[in-house]
């Protein structure tokens, strides 16, 4: 297949690859649907896609593990959102691209240069500032160097995973790189937040969609993140909610309770605490969720997930220590120096009381036991 | 996970237990070790059996007078309404009963949610019932300070965040359970310092009271 010349247009690209026009606009429909857009959207979605020429992609990774990428590379194949994803022009990833050293960064650097102001740039992983940003280094620049010089020149920027969005695993305790999320860095251009450890790839890719066909990012959270996928926390959405309301819960991974599929909270589930699609889009095209297969939600979407406490400890349950888990020899640690002074101080007021009171006593003769 | 989650469950939850568990030590011994005035009247009971009958007086005592019923048995219904429902509530809730063991390292069984979720809507009448009457008769509302109302306000303000929180009224979850946390740990930390120290006091004060009358005979 000839590789698609960046004069082409979406529709172009998608008939020479035999994507028949009945299967975009399955996708758009169900697009427009995910993206809570009104039925008819759809149609003018697919429109205006297919006659736009392909967008400018910059992909920069960062601290990462690669996750965010397979999620979105490795998820069903051929789907259409990876088939969309590849008529976008991605003019740099570092890890997909065919070119490397040089050429690579050459081919960055027209991208930006001939799209300046129009370019998306995704950002993948954490930008480590500690020791002058020596934690990451690609041609001899910095993260941050990177990071500042291709976000002058973008539209927007999209933190692609928990680490670009809040930090993720990097700037967890103690964070020894000094990792900030790209928010902390680009505070001049728009920047949406599509967390997750590895976010859901069509959250990714709706993402994307709404952003050229409405010409605008989606409504953002206070996280700022997409409403229409972070607008429901999992807890709200799952399907062993009826459990929960009931007090059903499983106690271990293999009780009679987990095998009955009762609310796993007792078991550490963050679903209440944590806003993503996981309950309703679902993973692996759409076959179930985390909790689906029986274990609890870390919070993979959520700031500060690594360091909430354990993700086996309950919610209700105190956030206790490093290991985060509130047990009886680590709150006897607090409680116990704090009883043991309470009563030195309650016995030395008894004392004074006492003396006093005898004082009274011998000047007016009574007598006590 | 929410900073302010966080912070309720981690730092500030520890300060309140520690405080608490400070304040009460120091309450209790600084009472229990004063001094008591000596008898002059000749013991009428052995100390065990006088024991056993400030006991056992300190329990019917606890409950409301045939003479008074009328006048008193609303007030006292509703005192024993709210604290039973608070009981139940704290004791019998699976989340609070987790939380319980994490402190002590045992849980028991629960009730179902739904069943507290009515249990706490019950009390929560109650303790409103019980803040009319308290503004509403002359007499109690002069004996009422700053200690009753803000005792009562921290109580009320736990029960009303913890049903917001299970039934997600009025924000995301994650702030609505910091917002109970918070309160519950308000609560500890006045605790010992305010009347809810009462919770320590009662028992013990009637027990002893009916141990001295009983010894002089006077307990029936």
């Amino acid at each position: 297949m000839a590789e698609p010349d960046e004069t082409q247009t979406v529709g172009e690209v998608l008939a020479a690859q035999g994507i028949s026009r009945r299967s975009f606009l399955k996708f758009c429909a169900a697009t427009a649907s995910m993206l809570a857009m009104p039925p008819l959207m759809g149609r003018a979605m697919a429109k205006q896609l297919a006659s736009m020429r392909r967008p400018s992609v910059i992909y920069l990774s960062f601290q990462e593990c690669t996750g965010c990428l397979e999620s979105l590379t490795r998820s069903f194949s051929p789907t259409l959102e990876t088939l969309i994803f590849n008529v976008i022009s991605l003019d740099y990833d570092d890890t997909l691209m065919a070119a490397a050293g040089e050429a690579a960064e050459k081919a960055k650097d027209e991208a930006m240069r001939k799209n300046r102001g129009r370019y998306l740039l995704i950002v993948d992983g954490a930008v480590p500032m500690g020791n002058g940003g020596v934690y990451h280094t690609a041609a001899g620049r910095s993260a941050e160097q990177i990071l500042r010089e291709a976000a002058k020149g973008a539209a927007a920027v999209v933190s692609v995973g928990t680490c670009a969005a809040f930090g993720g695993l990097p700037l967890a305790d103690p964070n020894p790189t000094g990792a900030v999320p790209v928010s902390r860095l680009v505070t001049d251009k728009p920047v949406v937040n599509v967390s997750g450890c590895p976010p859901i790839p069509a959250v990714i890719t709706g993402t994307l969609v709404h952003y050229y066909t409405q010409g605008k990012l989606p409504d953002l959270d206070g996280h700022g993140r997409p409403l229409v996928f972070y607008g429901n926390s999992i807890h709200d959405r799952c399907y062993r909610r009826p459990f929960y309301d009931k007090g059903q819960f499983a106690k271990t991974f293999d009780d009679e309770g987990a095998r009955n599929g009762w609310c796993l909270w007792e078991l550490g589930c963050k679903g209440p605490v944590t806003y993503n699609a996981c309950a309703t889009l679902k993973w692996n095209d759409g076959t179930s969720f985390p909790i689906e297969s029986g274990h609890p939600c870390l919070g993979c979407s959520e700031p500060g997930f690594w360091d909430g406490g354990s993700f086996y400890s309950p919610l209700a349950t105190g956030k206790w220590g490093r290991a985060g888990e509130m047990r009886p020899k680590e709150v006897a640690a607090i409680a116990g120096p704090a009883a043991g002074v309470g009563a030195l101080v309650g016995a030395g007021a008894a004392a004074w009381a006492r003396g006093r009171r005898r004082h009274s006593e011998q000047d007016s003769g009574g007598e006590e036991d | 996970m929410d900073p302010l989650l966080s912070f309720a469950r981690g730092p500030m939850l520890q300060i309140a237990i520690a405080v608490f568990c400070f304040g009460v030590l120091w309450r209790l011994l600084a009472v229990f070790l004063l001094r008591h005035r000596r008898s002059r009247s000749p013991a009428r009971h052995g100390r065990l059996r006088a024991l056993i009958e400030g006991a056992l007086v300190a329990g019917t005592r606890s409950w409301p007078h045939k003479v008074f019923i009328r006048r008193t048995g609303y007030g006292e219904a509703l005192g024993y309404g709210y604290h039973l429902g608070l009981f139940i509530v704290i004791l019998l809730f699976a989340p609070h009963i987790v939380f319980f063991k994490g402190i002590i390292g045992v849980g028991w069984p629960a009730l179902p949610s739904s069943l507290i979720n009515i249990i706490a809507v019950l009390t929560l009448a109650l303790l409103l019932a019980v803040l009319v009457r308290r503004v509403s008769k002359p007499v109690l509302r002069m004996l009422s300070n700053f200690d009753d109302y803000f005792s009562w306000l921290l109580v009320t303000a736990t029960v009303v965040t913890g049903l917001m929180a299970t039934a997600h009224l009025g924000g995301p979850y994650h702030q609505l359970l910091a917002w109970h946390i918070l309160s519950v740990d308000a609560l500890l930390i006045w605790f010992p310092f305010g009347k809810l120290m009462h919770a320590f006091y009662i028992f013990p004060s009637r027990v002893i009271n009916g141990y001295t009358l009983a010894r002089k005979g006077g307990a029936s």
